[in-house]
C-alpha cells in the first residue's frame, strides 16, 4: 500500500511513513546518546576518525584559491534546481530515455522497493551487488529484497563490514567508522567462510590485509553478477548522465559489469547542465574525504551499446522530499550533496556517533533531514533530533554548498513547540526557549545579539527573585516570555563555550 | 518510458502525483534563482604547458600513481619497460584501435568485444591512451574513445598503463569537463583504487587495478 492513499487532496506532499527504511530509530535521541556516551571505544573510534578527517579536509580546502566561490555557486545552483525541479526531472526523464534507459516513479519507499524487486525479478536474477547507496539503505530495500528471497550483497568494504557484522551504518562516508581492526578481523572470520571465501588461519588486523581480503571476497561475486544497483551523487537534466563518485572500484564493477543496473536516486539529486559538475567535482572530494579528487568517478547516459551494463533503470524516488520542498526554510536540507564534512566537524556527533540519531543520515545534517522526512508529531523519535545540536554553527561553516544547518535547526525547533502545542502536549522549557530566538536567527548578528539578550535575562533572573525564573527578557524574547515564566538561559552561549573550549 | 501506474483508474500514476507534490510544495511562484559562477573557468597555465606536467606528475604520485616521461617515439620503449618490469611476461590487454607498435614485444591480447570478464580477470595487464588529464586534481579521464576501449578493459586487469600526451593536460576541472562528451561512458581516475575505511588507515589498491602506471609524453 502507499501512502499517498486516504490522502484527500491529491498532490499534497506527504511525509515518509516511519515504518518502511530506516528514517526513524526506535529511541529518541537524548536516550540512544546516552548510552553511547558511556561507549568508550566508540566514543575513541570516531574521535580519531573525525579528527584526522577534518585535518585533510582543512588542507586541500585551504589550496582552492576560489573556493568560497565555488561554495556559493554550489548554493545557487542547488537553490534554483529545486525552485526549477519538475521542468529538470522531465527533461532527465527524457534524456535517459532517450540514450535508451528507463525512468520509474516511486512516491515512497515501499513503491520503490517493489520496483526494484520486480526488476530484478524480471532478470532472472537471485542476488544483486549493490555500490553505496544512502537512498536504498534509506528505504530498506536489501530488506524487501530479502523478503523476495533476492540475495544483495553490499561491496563498499565499509558497507560489507557493516553487512557482515549484522550491524548499522554509523557515517554517511565511513559506514565503518565505530569498528576497529580487530573487531573487522573477527568479522571476517566468522561470516566469510560460510560464504565460500576460505581465509588464512593467520589472517592478521593489518588494514592492507583485510582489504585485500576483502577484494579476493567480492571479486568472485562481481565477475558473476547479472545484477547491478546504485545510487547516483549526481543526475544532469541536460543529457541524462547519472554519476557515481568512489573510491574503491566496487562502483566501476557494479557500473560496468552486470547486465542489468538499476539506479536510485532522490529528486533532489538532479542538476540542470553538464557543465555544472565542474561545480560539484570540485566541491564534493575536497569536503568529503578530504582529498583533491576521490579515486573513481563514473558516469553514465543510458545504454552504451558493447560497453557496460545493457539495460538501464533509473528509479526517482520522493518518500517525504516533498514535504521537505514545502517548507520555506527546511527545504534548503535538500541541497545536501552527502560529503558527510558537517559530521566531522560536529561536537555533538563526535561525542555520540551515528547510531543515536536512529536514522540512516546522521550527524548535523539528519539532524534536519530525518525530522522533515518523516514529520514531527509532537510526540515522534525523531522529534528530538532537532535538539541534537549545541547550534555552534560549525557545520554551516564547512557545508559545500553553505546550507544554514543552525537555522533550519532552530526553525525546526520552533515547529515541533507548535506541533506539540497542537497535540496537547506542553513543550519543554529548551524547546519554548528556541522558538523564542527562531525570530531572531535571520541573519548572524541578531542571533548573537538574542544570544546576548537571553544571558542578559539570566542575569535578571538572578536579581529579580532568589528562584531563578524569569519573568521578562528583553526583545526579541520578551515576546515569548510575556505569557509565561521561563527557565534561566545557561551563563555561557554555546558558540561562547564552544570558543573557551578551544574547539572552533 | 515511465512506469505505469499499479493501481485502479482512480488513482494517478506515480510520475503525475510525484509531480503534483513538487508543484504544490514550490507553490505558485517558485523563487527565481540566479546562478553565480564566481569561480576560476580556467588556469594560468595553457593546456600541455611544462608548469603542468610538472603539477600532474607531483598529483598522480601523491595518489601512488607511477609516473615515466618519455618522448613520442619513445612510448613503445617505455610502455614495454613498465609492462615487464611490473605484468610479470603476464598477457596484456589492448583496445581494438591502440596504437600497434606501443606494445611492441609483449603478449598482447586485442580486445573484440567478446571478452568476457572472467577472461579479463586472467589477464595481467591493460594499456590505454586517455581523453584529458587534469593537473590540478592528478585526474586522467577516459572516455571509451581514440585508444581506450570499453569500460571493463581498465578496470579488472590488475595493471593499468595509461599513456597521456602532454596536449591533453589541463589545469582546472572545469577546463576538463568543457572538453568531454558527457553522453561518453566517463571514468575520472586519480590514482590506483583505495580505501580509508579500516581506522582511515588509506590502503591502495582494492578492486580497479592495484598498479597504475602514467606515460607522459612530450615532444
Ligand atoms: S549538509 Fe553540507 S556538509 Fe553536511 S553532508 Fe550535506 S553537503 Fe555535506
Amino acid at each position: 500500500m502507499t501512502t499517498f492513499l486516504g490522502i484527500p487532496s491529491v498532490g499534497a506532499p506527504v511525509r515518509s511513513s516511519p515504518g518502511v527504511g530506516h528514517l526513524q530509530g526506535s529511541e529518541s535521541f537524548p536516550t540512544a546518546a546516552r548510552r553511547a556516551l558511556g561507549d568508550s571505544q566508540l566514543r575513541s573510534n570516531i574521535g580519531r576518525a573525525t579528527t584526522t578527517i577534518r585535518g585533510k579536509r582543512a588542507r586541500v580546502v585551504g589550496e582552492v584559491p576560489d573556493w568560497e566561490e565555488l561554495r556559493e555557486a554550489g548554493r545557487t545552483l542547488k537553490a534554483s534546481t529545486m525552485a526549477r525541479l519538475p521542468e529538470l526531472l522531465g527533461q532527465l526523464e527524457e534524456q535517459v530515455t532517450a540514450a535508451g534507459g528507463t525512468v520509474h516513479w516511486a512516491r515512497d519507499a515501499a513503491e520503490a522497493n517493489a520496483i526494484v524487486t520486480r526488476l530484478v525479478q524480471a532478470t532472472g536474477a537471485d542476488e544483486v551487488v549493490k555500490v553505496k547507496s544512502m537512498a536504498t539503505q534509506e528505504i530498506g530495500l536489501n530488506e524487501a529484497l530479502e523478503a523476495a528471497g533476492i540475495s544483495a550483497w553490499e561491496t563498499d568494504l565499509a558497507e560489507l563490514i557493516v553487512q557482515l557484522g549484522h550491524d548499522l551504518p554509523s557515517h554517511i562516508l565511513v559506514p565503518a567508522i565505530h569498528r576497529n581492526r580487530s573487531e573487522i578481523r573477527e568479522i571476517f572470520r566468522r561470516e566469510m567462510p560460510g560464504l565460500g571465501t576460505e581465509l588464512p588461519p593467520d589472517l592478521t588486523d593489518e588494514p592492507r590485509e583485510l582489504a585485500m581480503t576483502a577484494r579476493r571476497h567480492l571479486r568472485r561475486t562481481f565477475l558473476r553478477a547479472q545484477v547491478a544497483i546504485s545510487g547516483a551523487n549526481f543526475a544532469v537534466a541536460e543529457t541524462g548522465t547519472l554519476s557515481v563518485v568512489e573510491s574503491e572500484g566496487n562502483g566501476r564493477m557494479c557500473l560496468t559489469l552486470p547486465r542489468t543496473l538499476i539506479t536510485v536516486m532522490g529528486i533532489e539529486k538532479v542538476v540542470p547542465t553538464w557543465q555544472d559538475l565542474e561545480v560539484f567535482l570540485q566541491l564534493l572530494p575536497r569536503s568529503s574525504t578530504g582529498e583533491r579528487m576521490n579515486p573513481y568517478t563514473s558516469m553514465w547516459t543510458g545504454v552504451t551499446p558493447g560497453d557496460g551494463p545493457q539495460e538501464v533503470h533509473l528509479v526517482l524516488l520522493d518518500n517525504g522530499r516533498t514535504a521537505v520542498l514545502a517548507d520555506e526554510v527546511g527545504r534548503e536540507a535538500l541541497h545536501c550533496i552527502r560529503c558527510s564534512a558537517c559530521l566531522n566537524v560536529c561536537p555533538v556527533y563526535e561525542r555520540t556517533g551515528g547510531h543515536a540519531y536512529g536514522s540512516v543520515y546522521p550527524g548535523p545534517i539528519g539532524a534536519v533531514l530525518s525530522p522533515q522526512l518523516t514529520g514531527m508529531t509532537g510526540d515522534a523519535v525523531n522529534d528530538s533530533l532537532p535538539y541534537a545540536s549545541s547550534l555552534c554553527g560549525a557545520c554551516y561553516d564547512v557545508c559545500p554548498v553553505k546550507i544554514d544547518i543552525p537555522s533550519i535547526l532552530v526553525e525546526l525547533r520552533a515547529q515541533h513547540v507548535e506541533a506539540a502545542a497542537a497535540s496537547g502536549r506542553l513543550p519543554t522549557p529548551e524547546a519554548a526557549l528556541m522558538k523564542a530566538a527562531a525570530v531572531s536567527m535571520t541573519s548572524p548578528f541578531r542571533w548573537r545579539l538574542a544570544q546576548r539578550a537571553s544571558r542578559l535575562g539570566r542575569l535578571l533572573a538572578r536579581g529579580r527573585d532568589g528562584q531563578r525564573r524569569i519573568r521578562s527578557l528583553p526583545p526579541p524574547l520578551s515576546g515569548w516570555t510575556g505569557t509565561r515564566d521561563l527557565p534561566e538561559p545557561p551563563a555561557e552561549t554555546f558558540r561562547e563555550s564552544w570558543a573557551r573550549e578551544g574547539r572552533s | 518510458m515511465s512506469a505505469a501506474a499499479d493501481g485502479t483508474a482512480a488513482v494517478p500514476d506515480a510520475r503525475s502525483e510525484v509531480m503534483a507534490r513538487i508543484r504544490s510544495a514550490l507553490g505558485e511562484h517558485p523563487p527565481v534563482v540566479e546562478v553565480t559562477r564566481g569561480y576560476r573557468t580556467s588556469g594560468e597555465h595553457r593546456p600541455g604547458a611544462a608548469e603542468l606536467l610538472d603539477l600532474l606528475q607531483d598529483r598522480l604520485v601523491d595518489y601512488k600513481a607511477g609516473v615515466t616521461r618519455s618522448t613520442a617515439d619513445q612510448v613503445p620503449a617505455t610502455v614495454g619497460g613498465l609492462l615487464e618490469r611490473l605484468a610479470g611476461g603476464g598477457r596484456v590487454v589492448v583496445p581494438p584501435d591502440l596504437p600497434g607498435d606501443w606494445t611492441a614485444g609483449a603478449d598482447v591480447l586485442r580486445d573484440d568485444g567478446a571478452l568476457t570478464s572472467a577472461e579479463l580477470d586472467r589477464v595481467a595487464g591493460v594499456v590505454t591512451a586517455c581523453a584529458v588529464a587534469v593537473a590540478e586534481t592528478g585526474t586522467i579521464v577516459l572516455d571509451a574513445g581514440s585508444g581506450q576501449g570499453r569500460r571493463a578493459l581498465s578496470l579488472v586487469p590488475d595493471l593499468h598503463v595509461c599513456v597521456v600526451r602532454a596536449d591533453q593536460v589541463v589545469q582546472t576541472v572545469p577546463e576538463a569537463v568543457a572538453r568531454l562528451e558527457p553522453r561518453r561512458p566517463l571514468t575520472w581516475i586519480s590514482g590506483p583504487s583505495a580505501t580509508s575505511d579500516i581506522e582511515l588507515n588509506r590502503v591502495e589498491g582494492v578492486h580497479g587495478p592495484r598498479t597504475l602506471e602514467v606515460v607522459l609524453v612530450t615532444g
